[in-house]
């Protein structure tokens, strides 16, 4: 188990890629919820955001049957800079220097990673 | 989304000290890495059972990972987590609470070293520890 293939890599970054479309999602439907209203998921943004998180789920664990998970784990920081690309460009939030400078460490630390692994 | 959909409301709740919300994310951090391992060992035990590119392929290989108990217990421990990290989040700011949980990679390389043999090395501990600090550094702008 010393090695970690670049399939396994692949795969994680794209669940990574898949749940925070699921993340986007969920907080497009989140702002379309009234409280109290049942069949939360008769709301077909939060259903599909579920199901993306699904998806993203399965590329996980068809990734993790390689590889080591002290490398594959912190991968899946990779959402945070995906995450905040979609909030910037769909939901329109601002960009502050503190969000790029967290995503300009967290590259750093999966590029160290990236380094490090077997 | 109108200024009085997300101001908050007077808690319907009995509020947690700063120190029981600390607390309850520690313990999510704790929770996310035992579901990690279980995730994993789930994952290592099963096979591509047939090729990704039909319905019937689909589901030969998804059928195995629904059953597989380690990967139910390990997603089960994920949402009992993501549960508790939502109550911590009732009466704590996002921005202190969020950095807590990349302390899971710590965990996760640990008990890697323990279950799974794997090693450590400069370049792998200094990359959890930059993505820690990066996290961090993110989340004093979320609120």
């Amino acid at each position: 188990m010393a090695q970690t293939p670049f399939q396994s890599i692949a795969l994680v970054a794209l669940a990574s890629f898949i749940g925070s479309f699921g993340a986007l999602f969920l907080k497009a439907g989140a702002a379309k919820v009234k409280l109290g209203k049942r069949y939360l998921f008769l709301n077909s943004r939060l259903a599909l955001g579920v199901a993306l998180f699904c998806a993203s789920s399965l590329a996980y664990v068809v990734g993790l049957r390689q590889g080591e998970i002290s490398v594959l784990y912190p991968l899946v920081s990779l959402s945070y800079i995906w995450t905040m690309l979609w909030s910037w460009l769909f939901l329109k939030e601002r960009m502050t220097r503190n969000k790029f400078l967290g995503i300009g460490l967290i590259v750093v630390g999966i590029v160290f990673i990236g380094i490090g692994k077997g | 989304m109108s200024a009085s959909a997300i101001a908050p409301s007077a808690p319907k709740h009995k509020a947690l000290s700063r120190r029981q919300a600390v607390g309850l994310v520690f313990l999510c951090t704790l929770i996310a890495a035992v579901s990690q391992m279980l995730i994993k060992l789930g994952a290592r035990g099963s096979a591509v059972a047939a090729p990704w590119t039909s319905v019937a392929g689909v589901w030969a290989n998804i059928y195995p990972m629904a059953t597989n108990f380690h990967l139910i217990g390990g997603y089960a421990l994920y949402a009992l987590m993501t549960v508790m990290f939502i109550l911590a989040l009732r009466d704590e700011e996002l921005s202190v609470m969020y950095p807590f949980i990349s302390l899971s990679y710590v965990w996760v390389a640990g008990l890697s070293i323990w279950l799974f043999g794997e090693t450590m090395n400069v370049f792998k501990s200094l990359g959890v520890i930059v993505i820690v600090a990066g996290v961090a550094v993110l989340g004093k702008d979320g609120k």
